[in-house]
C-alpha cells in the first residue's frame, strides 16, 4: 500500500517537473529551479543541523567547492583560456573536462572529501565551537578562491558556464536528494544520528561510534551541498566568490529552523515558502515610495525581515512548522 | 629584517593584538557566564565605532563621541541579552545560537539599510593620527597609546572581577549558575554587568578599529568578531588574561607573517581559524584554559 502510494507521488512530481518546463514562462522557471536548488542545500543541510544535531554554519563552503569543481569541468579550454585575465590558469584547469552529469557529481564528491578531512578538527568539538569552527572554514574557502586566480580566477569568478541545468534536471535530482534523506532518517544511521542529536553520551555508551556517525553525516550533507552547488553554478552561468558569503548559509538556517530542525518534509515546505516570500518581498529592496516620496532603495530591508522572523520563531515558535516529524506521519502519536 | 623595521612591526602588531584583545574579552566573559558564543558581539563592536563616527560628525569632541558609543554598545548589549537570550535561558544551546545568529545579520543589515553599505572615511583627532619618528621609523602615536589604553582597560576589569563584590558574583556565576541563584544573587542583574563590560570594551576596541583604518562599514564586525573569538579560544575561553594573550599573539602573528612573507598577505584573515583548528586539535583548552565545560576567569 504504502509502495504504491509513494510511487504514484513520485510520477505526479515527475510529471509535474516535465509539465512546468514545457508550459511555464522562463521567469516562473527561474523561480521554481532556485526553489529545487534551495530544497537541495535545505535537505542536506537539515541532516547534519537537524537531524545529527551538530549545530554547524559551513553550507556555502560546501556549496562554493561544488560549484567551482562543476564550472571548471564544464567551461570549455579556449573560454577558460580567455576569461583568465590576472594570471593564466593552471594547467591542470584547463586539462579538467567532463559531461554535465558527471561534472555535478564530481563536485559532491570533492565536497564531500574536504568534509572529511574537515571533520578530524571540527569534531572534536561540541556545541558553539562547532558552529564557530565551520563558520570560519567558509570564510577560509572564500578567501582561497579569491587569492588562487590560477585556479578561480579570482574575484572575478568564472562565467559563460555552459547551462546545462534546466527545471528537468534539477526537480529530479531535487527528488532524488528528498528520497535518499527519507532512507536515510529511517536507516539505521539516522536512528544513530538521531541518537547522537539526543544525548551523545548515552549514545556512546550504546556502542555507536558518534564520530564515524558525525562524520557519515556530515560527508553525505557535503556532497549534496555540492551537487547543488554544481546546478547552482550552471544555472546562473556565472560564479564569483562574494556569492557564497554567510548570506547563503543564513538562507538555509532560516529554512531548516521554519520547517523544524530534523523534518525533511518541513524543509521541502520551508523552502517554498522562504524562497517564495524571497521573491514577494523583493519590492522592499526596490525604491520605496511612501505618499509619493522616494524614499529610495535601501537593499537589505529583506533580510532585516528575515532576521526578525528568525528570532521571533526561536523565542515563540521554536519547533517550527514540523517539529521533527514527517508529514506523511505528523498525526502519529510518536515520531519515530 | 633589520631592527627598526623589526621595532615597527612589534608596535603595529601590539596595537592590532590590542584590539582583538578588548573584542575577545568580552567573548569569554559572556562565555562564562552563559556558555554562549555571543555571535552579535563583534556587531555590537560595529554599533560602537557608527555612534562614535556619528558623533564626531555632528560635532561632538572625539573624547565624548567615545563616551556615545560605549553607552550605546551598552545599550544595544543589555536590549540584546533582555529581548534574544534571557527568554532562553531553560532552552536548548542550539535555539539560543540561532536567535545570537539572528541578531548579528539584524544589525548588520539594519546598519546597511539606514546608512548605506560603502565604507565611511572616520575622521580621528590629531593627536592620535600624528606622525612621530624614532630613528628609521614613523609612527603614528595611536600604535602606542592603543596598547597602552588596552592594558590599562585589562587592569580594571581584572580589578573589577577579583576585587569587588559584583566581580565576586560573576565568578561565581561562571560556576554555577544554579546555586548562584540559590544564594539569593540576581543572576539576571550580573549578567546584564557582564554585557555592559563586554559591550563597552567591544566599542573600545571598534572605536580602535576606526582610529588605525580609518573607514567603517556596517560589515566591519564579522571577520575581526570571528577573529577575536579565536583569540579567545586560543587563549582559553572563560579566562580574561587568556583572552589578551590569545589576542596579542593574534595580532603579532599576523602583522610579522604578512612581513615576512607578503605573498601571504591575500590570507591574512585566514590565519586565526588555522590558529583556532590547531588548538582545537592539540589543546582545547586554550593556553590558559582549565577546562573547557567550566570556564573560569
Amino acid at each position: 500500500m504504502k509502495i504504491i502510494r509513494n510511487i504514484l507521488l513520485i510520477i505526479a512530481t515527475l510529471l509535474f517537473i516535465y509539465y512546468a518546463q514545457n508550459t511555464f514562462d522562463s521567469y516562473t522557471l527561474s523561480i521554481l529551479s532556485n526553489i529545487g536548488i534551495f530544497a537541495i542545500l535545505a535537505l542536506s543541510y537539515n541532516l547534519i543541523n537537524g537531524v545529527a544535531g551538530q549545530f554547524s554554519l559551513e553550507p556555502n563552503g560546501f556549496v562554493a567547492i561544488g560549484a567551482y569543481f562543476t564550472a571548471i569541468l564544464l567551461l570549455p579550454t579556449d573560454t577558460k583560456v580567455d576569461m583568465f585575465a590576472l594570471v593564466d590558469p593552471a594547467p591542470i584547469i584547463l586539462q579538467m573536462k567532463a559531461q554535465f552529469i558527471p561534472a555535478i557529481i564530481i563536485g559532491g564528491i570533492a565536497a564531500s572529501i574536504v568534509a572529511m578531512f574537515l571533520s578530524f578538527p571540527v569534531f572534536r568539538v561540541r556545541g558553539d565551537y562547532l558552529a564557530i569552527v565551520t563558520l570560519g572554514f567558509g570564510f577560509i574557502i572564500r578567501i582561497f578562491a579569491i587569492n588562487n586566480p590560477a585556479y578561480t580566477n579570482g574575484a572575478m569568478g568564472l562565467n559563460d558556464i555552459p547551462s546545462n541545468a534546466n527545471f528537468i534536471w534539477i526537480g529530479i535530482i531535487a527528488l532524488i536528494t528528498f528520497i535518499i534523506m527519507i532512507h536515510i532518517i529511517y536507516s539505521k544511521y539516522g536512528r544513530a544520528m538521531k541518537s547522537v542529536r539526543d544525548d551523545e553520551d548515552a549514545a556512546t555508551a550504546m556502542g555507536i561510534n558518534t564520530f564515524k556517525i558525525k562524520t557519515y553525516a556530515f560527508m553525505t550533507s557535503a556532497f549534496f551541498e555540492g551537487i547543488g552547488g554544481g546546478l547552482l553554478a550552471s544555472m546562473l552561468t556565472t560564479i564569483t566568490p562574494d556569492q557564497f558569503s554567510f548570506l547563503l548559509t543564513f538562507q538555509l538556517l532560516i529554512i531548516i529552523v521554519l520547517g523544524g530542525l530534523g523534518s525533511m518534509s518541513g524543509a521541502l515546505i520551508a523552502t517554498i515558502l522562504v524562497m517564495g516570500g524571497m521573491e514577494w518581498l523583493r519590492f522592499l529592496d526596490d525604491n520605496i515610495i511612501i505618499f509619493g516620496t522616494d524614499l529610495g532603495a535601501h537593499p537589505g530591508t529583506r533580510m532585516v525581515v528575515f532576521s526578525i522572523l528568525l528570532i521571533i520563531m526561536m523565542l515563540f515558535a521554536r519547533k517550527g512548522l514540523l517539529g521533527d516529524k514527517e508529514l506523511f506521519n505528523y498525526f502519529k502519536k510518536k515520531s519515530q | 629584517m633589520n631592527l627598526d623595521i623589526f621595532l615597527q612591526q612589534l608596535v603595529n602588531g601590539a596595537s592590532l593584538g590590542s584590539m582583538y584583545a578588548l573584542i575577545a574579552i568580552g567573548y569569554t566573559m559572556v562565555y562564562g557566564v552563559l556558555r554562549l558564543i555571543n555571535f552579535a558581539h563583534g556587531d555590537i563592536m560595529m554599533v560602537g565605532a557608527f555612534l562614535t563616527f556619528f558623533g564626531t560628525s555632528a560635532g561632538i569632541p572625539f573624547e565624548l563621541a567615545v563616551l556615545l558609543g560605549i553607552i550605546g554598545s551598552a545599550a544595544v548589549g543589555i536590549l540584546t541579552d533582555k529581548i534574544a537570550y534571557k527568554p532562553l535561558r531553560d532552552a536548548p544551546k542550539i535555539s539560543l545560537l540561532i536567535t545570537a545568529i539572528g541578531i548579528s545579520f539584524f544589525l548588520e543589515n539594519l546598519f546597511t539599510v539606514l546608512f548605506g553599505s560603502t565604507p565611511k572615511a572616520f575622521a580621528a583627532p590629531e593627536y592620535l593620527t600624528k606622525i612621530f619618528h624614532v630613528g628609521e621609523i614613523y609612527l603614528p602615536i595611536s600604535v602606542i597609546i592603543i596598547p597602552t589604553v588596552t592594558l590599562l582597560i585589562l587592569a580594571l576589569v581584572l580589578w573589577i572581577l577579583y576585587k569587588t563584590k559584583y566581580g565576586m558574583a560573576i565568578r561565581a556565576l561562571a560556576f554555577d549558575i544554579q546555586t548562584v541563584k540559590l544564594m539569593g544573587i540576581d543572576a539576571d542583574r550580573i549578567i546584564m554587568i557582564v554585557f555592559i563590560i563586554g559591550s563597552a570594551l567591544a566599542a573600545i576596541g571598534g572605536v580602535f578599529y576606526a582610529v588605525s583604518y580609518p573607514s567603517i562599514d556596517p560589515l566591519m564586525g564579522i571577520i575581526v568578531g570571528l577573529k577575536a573569538f579565536a583569540a579567545a579560544v586560543l587563549g582559553g575561553i572563560g579566562s580574561v588574561a587568556g583572552a589578551v594573550v590569545g589576542g596579542f599573539i593574534l595580532g603579532f602573528t599576523e602583522i610579522f607573517v604578512v612581513a615576512m612573507f607578503p605573498e601571504l598577505g591575500g590570507y591574512k584573515d585566514a590565519f586565526a581559524f588555522f590558529f583556532l583548528i590547531l588548538v582545537l586539535l592539540f589543546r582545547p583548552t586554550g593556553i590558559m584554559g582549565q577546562d573547557l565545560e567550566r570556564g573560569r576567569f
